[in-house]
């Protein structure tokens, strides 16, 4: 009976879209749901730099401010950046990318969707019923004693980590199994390789958070006690179990990230990836050390002096494939033949923008200094560095880069460039200058700060409106090419993984038949004589 | 690159400089990579634009290269982690054997300084130059973060159980301490001062308030008064009349007050015994308009105390 | 596009065996996980208040944990030898063993119900008067017996229902030797709700 109302084949309507298990019609479901959040959220960030333009209260009290930036995090942390590029593109692509008609479990893939929206839902029924005011790590004993939706909130992450787990468990099968003839793990996209390390990392972190949220929940309705320290608990072990996931989290952000430009940089400088097996390889390096340095979060939090060291010498060592990976893009790009198409405008200004908060990563690593910069503004502007200027400047690119594909369309080039040019002066322009306030000391979660960090604040937030305006530019352009731009050919960059080798868009089958794979996904040369030979 | 240097708050402690100088040789370290990665970046871009396709090297890899830039960032990063165990170790959890042991509790939303002579200070930690410090913490509530960037210390202040750093201050003077650990509503407003002093005036002044933890020769509204500003009361009660967290006690002492017992709402005139249970118990009657989150001050207060601090409610007319 | 689908039917999903089955090795990957975040807690606190941990181990009854080991093996047991009648084409048995699976499972939840009922009328469950008057150690246990015992019995619930629906399905006749993939990913949840129980039971009732 639900197997009538489900369909692979495309049907008409709000409800042909709701129950389709296309997986492109699934990674459009999911595109649309995140944006909206992502919008949401950014509005919110709009109204914290706002507050923040000046000392004093000017648009809002504490009490609000503390939701707000609450809010922008966990909508930020878990609704839009860990799932927005696996749900979306990872959904959309992977199939196509390994020559196969579907996922897996088809099924189980619309059901990952349905309890991501019951889970969005209930976060954003939590803001009826008083919002939460924790920050986004629910630090106890302050999560346990604070009032409002807190427990709407909670259950509304916890729902959402189940979607992460069955569309890690979904990938991860697929790329086992459905691989066509040909394509052996050699000629895998590096796209693939980050979004298959991502996903077991979704498998085996996200039952963590599940479990800490559950806990947390317990502690509130029936008074447990764990992280309790009135009831013999310990706010540490909180802190513990919340990082053991959340850390390996930021990988998850940006890992799938980096198999984007991976994709990006070799398509558009028309040259394979320098280093393939160092590159798929760095992937696992960062996947693997992501899961033992949780609490370098931790090292004023009266941990024991030891568990400091240990935790900073591990640390230490994740810069290391992400090096690797860094110097191996700039080493593809030697002797290429480079378009500065948007997507590769988008790609140039990760590898500026990720450098800069890997690179502040290091102060937070060493202990000495991160007594120093630890709660200050200094954390913030690396964060935002790596997740903005890392995760979500891949996507962009990503966006534009498969934006034909996805909707036969062509957009703009020269607004596309406009936008990414506005987003990456706007978001220097706010976070750069954050760097700077966190070396004078200025604490993070402040809605009211000492005189003297007036003017970088400023800068801050007319560089947030900044970004705001490029982001509106860049959606707006896509959105009137999706509405009347110019039909789009069939591999508009001259890519060589399987995508390009269908359809703009593809059919909901994907391949006519399965394709045969003969040449590596970064295999341009052949692309090059075949075009030699048509000519 | 003076201005820059410039940006760090003036140093006020002996180990101060320790961290700053490891901050700039993690600085220069990683401005160096950035302007590698960067240049080559921008120059392989300028100078391949638009290159024929043909001309395209199609270059797989350099496992020489590779090693390299394995290796040699692995030995740079050991490097920095040493030198930042070394600050830590011998600098920031070294505090010399004659420190001076001062207890810091962290409330919601004001810091209580004990002295070893049982005076306590709020939002003011006194101290005398040229001495080490060790400050012992913890909190009452939620976990606070001692922070003083002066120093270059921080550390959180965490209910439960008890967390210490320590300082040395070199130059006199008053220090802003901010709590560095989101703790709710005035988590940005929990400023407190290290006022450092010479030693010998910190040693009259150490003299001097030993008379006054003893609060017995005061009359009940100084008293009052005094209790008040030690229990942290102000820090949301205000006596001028104007709004912070909870009422003001201006004018409150017999005046009507709307509150909400159980969720219905029910007028009163604020007498001794309303002010008591709003002491003892406060949830029981929450003033309309406010939030419940007074903790209560059962076991904090003696008879005697409450009765002084209700005198100087009534005094604040 | 209508004309190619009249022609020929591009098949979009397909059976797999072996995908279903690592799906399910995945899945149960993630309950160990989460699982293996409440044993870790079980330790710490443990470590911190052992002699409470003993004080209150001797409210709890290792007789009737016991028979619900056994209860809950029994279920295994039949779980298994469902997938061989399944295997084997016997409708009847594969009926039989998967009916007994989920009697077992709810004779299970029956004597946890009881044993939860006897705790509460010795006033051990959160915010009864005797349970706020323990000291914090006890607390601590009694809130562990009760977080973990309670989640592991939400999972044998979990697995009645999967098993209710694997019987409506044999019922139906949906499963012979071809076909049986999943009641197999069924035996293979009910046996890590029995393997967690293993290392649940003699955690909290009976070791020293």
């Amino acid at each position: 009976m639900l197997n009538k109302l489900l369909s692979h084949e495309p049907r008409p309507g709000i409800l042909g879209w709701l129950f389709s298990t296309d997986h492109k019609r699934i990674a459009l479901l999911y595109f649309w749901t995140i944006i909206f959040i992502f919008l949401i959220a950014g509005i919110f960030a709009l109204l914290i730099r706002t507050e923040l333009f000046l000392p004093g209260k000017q648009t809002v009290d504490s009490d609000t401010y503390n939701r707000l930036f609450t809010l922008h995090g966990v909508m930020m942390v878990f609704l839009v950046i860990v799932p927005l590029i696996p749900a979306v593109m990872g959904n959309y692509l992977i199939p196509l990318m390994i020559g196969a008609r579907d996922v897996a479990f088809p099924k189980l893939n619309l059901l990952s969707y349905w309890i991501f929206l019951a889970g969005v839902i209930v976060i954003l029924s939590s803001l009826i019923f008083g919002a939460i005011d924790t920050g986004w790590t629910f630090y106890t004993p302050y999560s346990l004693k604070t009032g409002g939706g807190v427990l709407l909130a909670l259950f509304g992450v916890f729902i959402v980590g189940f979607s992460s787990i069955l569309t890690g468990l979904n990938f991860v099968v697929t790329i086992h199994r459905l691989r066509a003839p040909g394509m052996t793990w050699s000629k895998l996209p590096l796209f693939v390789w980050a979004l298959y390390a991502t996903s077991l990392m979704n498998v085996i972190s996200t039952p963590v958070i599940g479990i800490t949220l559950l806990l947390l929940i317990l502690e509130r309705v029936f008074g447990v006690g764990f992280f309790d320290p009135t009831k013999g608990g310990d706010p540490l072990m909180f802190q513990h179990f919340f990082w053991f996931y959340s850390h390996p989290v930021v990988y998850i952000m940006i890992l799938p990230g980096m198999g984007i430009i991976s994709e990006l940089i070799a398509v558009h400088s028309r040259k394979r990836i320098f280093g393939y097996w160092a590159m798929a390889a760095a992937i696992f390096g960062i996947a693997f050390i992501g899961f033992i340095v949780w609490a370098h979060h931790m090292f004023v939090s009266g941990m024991s002096d030891v568990a400091r060291w240990i935790f900073s010498f591990l640390t230490f060592f994740v810069a290391v494939p992400t090096g690797v990976k860094i110097f191996n893009w700039i080493a593809t790009l030697y002797k290429g033949s480079i378009r500065l198409t948007t997507p590769m405008l988008f790609a140039l200004s990760f590898l500026f923008l990720f450098t800069i908060g890997g690179l502040t990563g290091l102060w937070l690593a060493t202990i000495a200094t991160d007594v120093y910069l630890h709660d200050t503004y200094f954390v913030v502007a690396h964060f935002h560095y790596v997740m903005v200027g890392g995760a979500i400047t891949a996507f962009f690119g990503g966006l534009f880069h498969w934006f034909p594909k996805i909707t036969g369309r062509m957009y703009n080039e020269n607004w596309g460039r406009l936008g990414a040019i506005l987003i990456f002066i706007g978001f220097n322009l706010t976070f750069f200058p954050q760097f700077l306030l966190g070396m004078q000391g200025m604490p993070r979660r402040y809605w009211d700060y000492l005189p003297e960090f007036t003017l970088l604040n400023q800068i801050s937030t007319i560089g947030s409106y900044t970004i705001a305006l490029g982001v509106f530019v860049s959606l707006l352009i896509l959105l009137l090419a999706w509405i009347r731009g110019q039909k789009a050919p069939e591999n508009p960059w001259g890519g060589a993984t399987l995508e390009w080798k269908t359809s703009s868009p593809p059919p909901y089958y994907n391949f006519e038949e399965i394709p045969h794979v003969e040449h590596g996904p970064y295999d341009f040369e052949h692309l090059l004589k075949k075009e030699k030979v048509s000519q | 690159m003076l201005w820059i240097t410039n940006l760090f708050p003036k140093i006020g402690s002996s180990y101060g400089k320790e961290v700053d100088n490891l901050f700039w040789f993690i600085f220069w370290i990683s401005l160096f990579f950035f302007l590698i990665v960067q240049i080559a970046m921008i120059y392989f871009v300028v100078r391949y634009r638009n290159r024929r396709e043909e001309e395209v090297s199609n270059i797989e890899g350099n496992n020489f290269l590779e090693i390299t830039w394995t290796i040699i960032p692995t030995i740079i990063l050991v490097i920095i982690f040493f030198y930042g165990v070394y600050v830590f170790d011998n600098f920031q959890r070294r505090p010399p054997a004659n420190s001076l042991e001062i207890k810091v509790i962290g409330h919601q939303w004001w810091w209580e300084f004990q002295y070893p002579n049982g005076y306590t200070t709020r939002d003011t930690l006194i101290v005398p130059t040229n001495k080490p410090i060790k400050l012992i913490m913890t909190s009452t509530d939620v976990i606070h973060s001692f922070y003083v960037r002066s120093f270059r210390i921080k550390e959180d202040a965490v209910p439960g159980r008890y967390t210490w750093t320590w300082f040395k201050v070199v130059e006199p003077g008053v220090y802003d301490i901010q709590c560095a650990e989101y703790c709710g509503s005035r988590h940005s407003k929990m400023i407190g001062y290290i006022k450092a002093v010479n030693r010998n005036d910190f040693e009259s002044w150490l003299a001097s308030v030993s008379k006054e933890t003893d609060l017995s020769s005061l009359s009940p509204v100084e008293k009052g008064k005094k209790l008040s500003q030690i229990k942290g009361c102000t820090s949301c009660h205000s006596v001028d009349g104007s709004q912070l967290v909870g009422p003001t006690w201006k004018g409150l002492y017999s005046h009507e007050v709307v509150v909400l017992e159980n969720g219905k709402e029910k007028k009163l005139i604020a007498d001794e015994n309303y002010l008591r249970e709003s002491i003892l118990n406060p949830n029981a009657k929450i003033v309309k308009g406010f939030q419940n989150i007074m903790p209560s001050y059962q076991g904090q207060l003696n008879e005697d105390e409450i009765l002084s601090i209700i005198e100087y409610i009534k005094s604040l007319k | 596009m209508e004309h190619i689908l009249e022609h020929k039917h591009i098949e979009t999903t397909h059976k797999d065996d072996f995908s279903a089955k690592l799906g399910m090795w995945l899945f149960l990957a993630t309950e160990l996980l989460l699982f293996a975040g409440l044993f870790t807690l079980y330790f710490l606190f443990r470590g911190i208040y052992l002699p409470f941990f003993h004080e209150g181990q001797k409210e709890l009854q290792p007789i009737i944990g016991l028979i619900n080991s056994i209860v809950l093996f029994i279920g295994g047991l039949t779980a298994v030898l469902s997938i061989s009648a399944a295997r084997k084409n016997n409708k009847n048995h594969l009926i039989l063993f998967l009916l007994i699976t989920i009697l077992t499972g709810l004779t299970f939840l029956g004597i946890k119900a009881y044993e939860y009922v006897l705790k509460f009328e010795h006033g051990l469950f959160f915010n009864m008067e005797h349970f706020k008057s323990l000291p914090n150690g006890e607390k601590i246990f009694f809130s562990l017996y009760f977080v973990m015992t309670g989640i592991h019995a939400l999972h044998v619930l979990i697995g009645v229902v999967l098993f209710s629906f694997l019987l409506f399905f044999a019922i139906r006749g949906d499963y012979n030797s071809e076909n049986y993939i999943q009641v197999e990913i069924g035996g293979l949840y009910w046996c890590l709700v029995d393997l967690i129980w293993m290392y649940l039971f003699p955690l909290l009732y009976l070791v020293k």
